[in-house]
């Protein structure tokens, strides 16, 4: 067993922090594209993933993600994170219990992005509960475990392009699905509220997915530093390939877009952050940025009202990624990865890849259907039509966002004009 | 009275002001309006969904003036408030029945 390192246990630690920091960074990608009257809605169902995830990870996630178990399920060894100093190596095996409950906390969020204004805040709270301990948790096993299917296999997701983002991605297109569509969709107003606030939540995702990406390498080492430039790379020239399709298709590039663009690049650089160099990053992130800006239509051609385009990020852009690390990937990069197809590997380096990602698809996809069956002909998944146009913030949560007006004396000013006094007139 | 509405473009509000002014008008009351003209709106578009905002911001401005004075006023609003290309606006003249200022209970043209 290798002697105990302050500097990995250092990264592993400070890594857990940005991960858990990304959460409300999403709260506030997520919150400023929706409607004004849900965006209190929509960060507390960010928040509550940050309580409630917590709380199931500590007690059963964790066992059935890393617990010896089977090729599909953990087991229960690990049940209220008992007896886990049998695992120090490098870093206190807590410090890996910790990192990876913030990506458990995460995942489930990023569906969020797809019940946005008219999810009923109970369903959704069992619906979290439900899908952390019977989607993420097995996945995470499958991929991640010693002993998961997909890990024996050779699948390479280095920090969750699969487990993570395609995961999520087709839970938030079928759990939209069975919720349905917002009212007046897709013909209303549904433009965003606050468009600085998304670009405010990329900035905070952009800067927590260096820990998401370089901490995954475990340890303060050079494939961490590797993942950290490869990711800063992704996300950079993914901007740059979204917003080339909107000046093309639209006209005029946009501050949503270059936001999009950099998290479709930080998701589909995920899975190879560890395993491809510097070049395959740019390949990556400018096919991502121009690929997921795409995908953006599609939901509208299957009527799917996938509010904030988490398929088209999160799904389009984790399975690009996880099949372009199948490509991309060389030992150059890391020892422990493989040789892709670009670097004279075999095809079935790809098609390992593409197998991981079906069974990841296949598998969430149903489960995800089952909850969301349940809980539509038992509780309902959606608010009344009267809620849905009052808004969460006030229906559910009893709240209000922003109280802009000077009406009722709140001491809110709007509307001044100004003169600017000259400095011989002052006073 | 009368009681003389203008919408003008947001920009102008300070020139209007100031030729009101210019006329001894002691007293505006200014508000955010949207609304369209002969001046279409613009078009958004996020994530390729594109929209189309018809409604372009306006300021509209209400004074009460006595009789006499309104077509001095009319023409330092038009005035000032003009730029000659599609969207300045319009101004438009109402009669008043009364007018009460709450501070003191004065009535009619001593009360403006």
């Amino acid at each position: 067993m290798d002697e105990l390192s302050s500097g990995d246990t250092a990264w592993v630690l400070v890594s857990a922090a940005l991960v858990l920091f990304m959460t409300p960074g999403l709260a506030f990608f997520y919150g400023g594209m929706v409607r004004a009257k849900n965006v209190l809605g929509m960060l507390m169902q960010n928040f509550f993933c940050m309580g409630m995830i917590t709380l199931v990870w500590s007690v059963v996630g964790f066992s059935i993600a890393f617990g010896e178990g089977n090729g599909f399920w953990g087991g229960f060894d690990f049940f209220a994170l008992q007896d886990l100093t049998a695992g120090d190596g490098a870093i206190p095996y807590v410090a890996f219990v910790a990192f990876q409950m913030m990506f458990a906390v995460i995942t489930p969020a990023l569906i969020t992005g797809s019940t946005a204004d008219r999810m009923k805040f109970s369903s959704f709270a069992i619906f979290v509960t439900l899908w952390s301990v019977l989607v993420y948790s097995p996945i995470a096993h499958w991929v991640w475990a010693s002993s998961g299917w997909l890990f024996k296999r050779g699948a390479l997701d280095f920090a969750g392009g699969t487990v993570v983002h395609a995961n999520a991605g087709i839970a938030a297109i079928v759990l939209a699905l069975f919720l349905g569509k917002r009212r007046g969709w897709p013909t209303g107003d549904f433009r965003p509220h606050n468009v600085p606030f998304v670009l405010l939540g990329t900035g905070i995702l952009w800067v927590g997915w260096f820990g998401f990406n370089a901490g995954s390498a475990l340890g303060a080492n050079k494939v961490a530093a590797i993942a950290l430039l490869n990711t800063q790379i992704g996300a950079a020239t993914a901007i740059l390939g979204w917003i080339a399709i909107e000046r093309l298709r639209d006209g005029k590039a946009t501050t949503l877009g270059a936001a999009s663009g950099a998290v479709a690049g930080l998701v589909a650089i995920t899975p190879a952050c560890g395993f491809v160099s510097p070049m395959g990053s740019i390949a990556i992130g400018l096919l991502a940025g121009a690929i997921c800006a795409l995908a953006t239509s599609i939901k509208g051609k299957v009527g799917i009202d996938d509010s904030l385009d988490v398929g088209a990020v999160h799904l389009v852009g984790g399975v690009l990624g996880a099949l372009l690390t199948g490509f991309f990937a060389t030992l150059d990069t890391n020892e422990i990865g493989k040789d892709g197809v670009f670097y004279g590997g075999p095809w079935s380096v790809v098609g390992e890849q593409a197998l991981a990602i079906g069974a990841t698809l296949g598998y969430s996809a149903v489960v995800t259907a089952l909850i969301a069956l349940a809980l539509k002909y038992t509780i309902g998944l959606k608010v009344s039509d009267e809620d849905e146009e009052i808004g969460l913030d006030e229906a559910l949560h009893g709240e209000t966002a922003y109280r802009l007006t000077s009406i009722g004396g709140s001491g809110f000013t709007s509307a001044v004009t100004a003169t600017k006094v000259p400095e011989e007139a002052k006073a | 009275m009368k009681l003389v509405t203008a919408v003008i473009k947001p920009f102008k509000v300070d020139d209007v002001k100031t030729a009101l002014e210019g006329i001894g008008v002691h007293g505006l009351t200014i508000s955010e309006v949207q609304g369209y003209g002969r001046q279409k709106g613009h078009t958004e578009v996020y994530r390729g969904a594109e929209y189309k905002v018809d409604f372009v911001p306006k300021i509209k401005i209400e004074v009460v003036v006595d009789d006499e004075a309104v077509d001095e006023l009319v023409t330092a609003i038009t005035t000032s408030a003009q730029t000659g290309k599609i969207g300045d606006g319009k101004v438009w003249v109402v009669p008043v029945d009364a007018v009460v200022r709450v501070r003191t209970g004065e009535r009619g043209s001593d009360a403006l």
